[in-house]
């Protein structure tokens, strides 16, 4: 059943930010936003212009009252001069601000911060200066952050809407960006990073969080949760191997709990074990090994029903023991 | 009404699927090109209205994924970029790309200079046959493995990545290409030879001067995005790199091939647009137009100046800082002339006559939809602000505002300013204006709230969008349901005028002073009997509305019209202007 509520909620509810954007929480959002505001009411006065002369022109000689045209000049060279000139200067406004913003996106402090952008299909992998790989980007408040992006495999393209950033990743060589955070969030608060390069099938889904840390010491807690130690203790590696599964983004593609929705390949649950029918007609017993080899190199046996669409190692960095860890939580989630 | 089925004309003078499908009457061409076009059209929008109905609700809510989740192998998400890639390539290569040169300027063009038909009839003739061939590729490759890389066809998704038919896809667009390039061309030799004595460049109908720009471009660009195509396809197909860094190449070499294309091919698009919208404005309002040298050397202006601006499509593409500062100062230079032409538009409704039969409605309705485009593309233009902007639904909206707002609304203009001389019947004033303001009116509900859904975060080409986009969204498809009723109103009036009661047009029903209404309506096969007198195209106090005929009558004819036996009164003053 369709709701009809939306239709109403701009009324409704208050939305945070302002009518047209979404909070100011970088140092360019308010350049970018005075900019675009100074665009908009010179655009509003010169529609207004046009479309109200012509609405009075059209009533005030609409062929009821004038049966017939008057006379009246063909052209007039100070009118059209006139009228070239003055849209032209503010053009020449908007172009030398627009410039001088545009100057400030591209010159990274620095001293800035670096995090990697490693972008996949459809995944986004931060790389810290620690070397610590994880699916989000978390900064801090006020200290300048760039980030130099890549792609593993065809374009995407980063775009942070509450900090007005965005550049896409190229694959093939290296592009950058920049932004000062000036807002922090709590933990169960992010501002939403969107892929905004079409990348295929779930473009709209790869996307991330970013979560701006009030400080250091509260980036540094986050950090040393989120690389704890892998215990290569035998018994944990099924638990390692779901950390690795949700934070090398095997996710994406892959449910745990048997559905399918919204995901490209096949769930996890009940396939250890089982005879996997293949794309080739043939089938196979789902054993250490075939799970590694799909890991490793997923074309040599593909799923029935399913397009090959995963890159190699799920198109991130895996070490061989995170290989193992896992393959072990796979074979936990046997039936 | 038996008179109508008598007379002899280029309708009917021949009978038979072979009379018309090997024609080389530039006429017939024109009116098989709108029929073609409208029935792209048609196809293009129903991948439109999936697209809409799938983003009516975001995919959390209950219900709110339109389309179900696998058919024929292909996920809903899968299904919904098919959709969106279809929509965007038939639309643009099929439709707008066409739309007015070839359909309007192959039935109107030779007879705006008093021809007997373009310079090349046959070139003409297999200039549709192209678009033919083309369009069957494109229906192939949608009904073998669809197609789903977006209408810009960007590498290495489309070489390496894409599991649809790509290749036919691309051969689709370059037979096209070529079609393009031969209508221009034929379009070019024709003014440039066939000008009747008398009329001199600036004595031409304005709608020649944008088909004349139009062709400048269709010659010069369209070969660019043919070479892209086939190196993209080579790639695909042979594994060459030129695109995939994987295998050597570079995908921002593809982005600025097909946008040295793509942005011109904007101008291809607008430009006819704009001299319709030229010719619909003086005649309606009986006005010479205003500023005539201004428009047609703005026509110009914007041809040459649109193979110079296309970097602006790629401020966060990768490409150098100051390429892009370049690029975004040329694009603010095409403004001007862009600019111009609107306020000359209004300027040439002051003190005029102003009539508002259907055509009028919708060339007043491309001044609105047309301002909200340009205006909205300053945002885009301005490096600053872009950055937010880029691929964002923002840009959507705008360059719907252009394309289907200018172009879309033109053609659609155009077909009923043409349609008594095409098929010399007058349509019914009230559902054509009813399918206008419908319309317009869904339109902008449809664009309108897509712009702050961009601005306040939603990228494009999303199959599923975050629950704070709703209304925008619901609105937004709201919005295009209103917008198919129009048009589907639009459609009905005129295939309505063709049935049943047929109300005869006269030859002249908009008292318009260029040479194709000097012949009857339909025009006999060779348009005209003898050679018409050429005037200038916007003086219209050489024609008097007559009751008797339902038209306009010259005051003053020359020697041998045969209106001259039924000619009243004397013409009182000579009319003339600069
Ligand atoms: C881009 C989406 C994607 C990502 C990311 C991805 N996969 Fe896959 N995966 C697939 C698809 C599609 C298949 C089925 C086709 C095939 O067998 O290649 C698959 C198949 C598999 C299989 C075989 C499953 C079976 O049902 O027999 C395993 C095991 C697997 N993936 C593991 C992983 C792991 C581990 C990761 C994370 C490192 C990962 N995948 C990341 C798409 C993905
Ligand atoms: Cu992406
Ligand atoms: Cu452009």
């Amino acid at each position: 059943m369709i709701s009809l509520v939306p239709l109403l909620s701009p009324f409704l509810q208050e939305q945070e930010g302002s009518y047209f954007f979404p909070v100011q929480a970088s140092e360019f959002a308010a350049d970018t936003d005075w900019l675009f505001h100074f665009i908009l009411w010179v655009s509003v006065v010169s529609f207004v212009l046009v479309v109200g002369v012509t609405g009075w022109f059209i009533w005030r000689y609409r062929q009821a009252r004038e049966p017939e045209p008057q006379p009246s000049a063909t052209h007039s060279v100070k009118l059209e001069l006139i009228w070239s000139i003055i849209p032209s200067i503010f053009l020449v406004i908007m172009f030398w601000e627009g410039f001088q913003v545009f100057v400030d996106h591209r010159n990274p402090p620095p001293s800035a911060d670096r995090v990697d952008v490693i972008g996949s299909k459809w995944l986004w992998t931060f790389r810290y200066p620690n070397g610590a790989e994880l699916p989000e980007l978390h900064v801090i408040k006020d200290r300048p952050v760039r980030l130099v992006l890549q792609s593993k495999d065809v374009l995407h393209s980063v775009w942070i809407p509450a900090f007005r950033v965005k550049m896409d990743a190229v694959p093939g060589r290296y592009t950058q960006l920049w932004f000062t955070p000036t807002i922090a969030n709590g933990p169960d608060e992010f501002f939403p990073l969107l892929c905004t390069e079409y990348c295929g099938t779930q473009h709209s889904s790869m996307n991330s969080k970013v979560v701006v840390h009030p400080n250091a010491a509260s980036f540094q807690t986050w950090m040393n949760e989120a690389t704890v130690d892998y215990d290569p203790d035998p018994e944990k590696w099924a638990d390692n191997g779901a950390l690795v599964y949700k934070n090398k983004g095997c996710q994406v593609c892959h449910s745990i709990d048997g559905t399918t929705a919204g995901k490209v390949g096949p769930s996890f649950k009940g396939v250890f074990g089982a005879n996997r029918p293949l794309a080739s007609g043939e089938s196979v017993l789902a054993d250490e090994n075939y799970l590694l080899e799909s890991i490793e190199n997923p074309i040599a046996k593909v799923v029935a029903n399913y397009a090959p669409a995963m890159a190699v190692n799920g198109g991130v960095s895996l070490s061989k023991e995170e290989k193992d860890y896992l393959v072990a939580f796979i074979k936990s989630l046997a039936d | 009404m038996n008179s109508v089925e008598k007379e002899i004309h280029y309708l009917n003078h021949e009978k038979g699927f072979k009379s018309w499908f090997w024609t080389l009457d530039h006429k017939r061409l024109g009116l098989m090109y709108m029929w073609a076009v409208i029935a792209a059209f048609v196809l293009g929008g129903v991948f439109a209205m999936l697209v809409r109905m799938e983003l009516m609700q975001p995919n959390s809510l209950e219900g709110g994924q339109f389309l179900s989740d696998q058919v024929g192998g292909l996920s809903a998400a899968d299904r919904y970029n098919h959709f969106f890639t279809l929509h965007g390539a038939i639309m643009v290569f099929l439709v707008i790309i066409p739309g007015i040169p070839a359909a309007l300027g192959n039935f109107a063009l030779p007879m705006m200079l008093g021809a007997k038909d373009v310079a090349f009839p046959k070139l003409n003739r297999f200039s549709f046959h192209l678009w033919l061939t083309g369009a069957l590729f494109f229906v192939g490759a949608l009904l073998w493995k669809g197609l789903d890389t977006g209408w810009t066809f960007y590498a290495p998704y489309s070489t390496s990545h894409s599991d649809t038919s790509v290749i036919m896809a691309t051969s689709g667009a370059f037979i096209l290409g070529f079609s393009s390039i031969f209508t221009g061309l034929n379009f070019l030799v024709t003014i440039h030879k066939l000008r009747p004595e008398g009329m001199t460049w600036f004595r031409m109908p304005l709608f020649l001067w944008a088909i004349y720009a139009t062709a400048v471009i269709q010659i010069l660009a369209t070969p660019v995005i043919g070479i892209a195509l086939l190196m993209l396809s080579v790639e695909r197909w042979l594994g060459i790199g030129l695109f995939d860094p994987a295998l050597g190449g570079d995908p921002v070499l593809f982005e600025h091939l097909f946008w040295f294309y793509s942005h011109p091919a904007v101008y291809v698009m607008v430009l006819p647009a704009m001299g319709v919208v030229s010719e619909l404005i003086a005649n309606f309002s009986r006005k010479p137009i205003f500023g005539y040298r201004s428009i047609a050397m703005s026509s110009v202006a914007i041809a040459i100046f649109s193979f110079i601006v296309w970097g602006h499509h790629m401020y966060v593409a990768g490409q150098s800082e100051v390429v892009s500062v370049i690029f975004s100062a040329l694009t603010f230079s095409v403004a001007v002339p862009s600019a111009i032409k609107v306020f000359n538009w209004v300027a040439t409704l002051y003190k005029g006559s102003i009539r508002l039969n259907t055509p009028m409605w919708y060339a007043l309705a491309v001044i609105w939809l047309f301002s909200i485009g340009g205006l909205t593309g300053l945002f885009l233009g301005t490096l600053g602000t872009d950055i937010h902007l880029h691929d964002t639904y923002f840009v959507v909206a705008h360059f719907h505002f252009v394309m289907v707002g200018s172009a879309i609304f033109a053609f659609i203009g155009g077909i009923y300013y043409w349609w008594p001389k095409m098929y010399g019947v007058m349509y019914n004033e009230t559902y054509g204006r009813l399918g206008c303001f419908l319309s317009w009116f869904g339109f902008n509900l449809t664009f309108l709230p897509q712009f702050v859904a961009g601005t306040r975060g939603m990228p494009r080409r999303y199959f599923d969008y975050d629950p704070q986009f709703a209304s925008y969204n619901m609105w937004s498809t709201i919005g295009a349901m209103v917008l198919m009723v129009g048009l589907v109103i639009g459609l009905f009036a005129l295939v309505h005028s063709l049935i049943g009661q047929r109300r005869k047009a006269p030859a002249n029903p908009w008292g318009a002073s260029t040479l194709d209404w000097q012949c009857t309506s339909p025009p006999p096969p060779h348009n005209f009997d003898h050679a018409p007198s050429v005037d200038d195209p916007y003086d219209h106090d050489i024609l008097r509305w007559d009751e008797q005929e339902q038209g306009f009558m010259p005051i003053d004819p020359v020697d041998g019209d045969p209106n001259l036996a039924k000619m009243g009164s004397a013409r009182t003053a000579p009319a003339t202007h600069s």
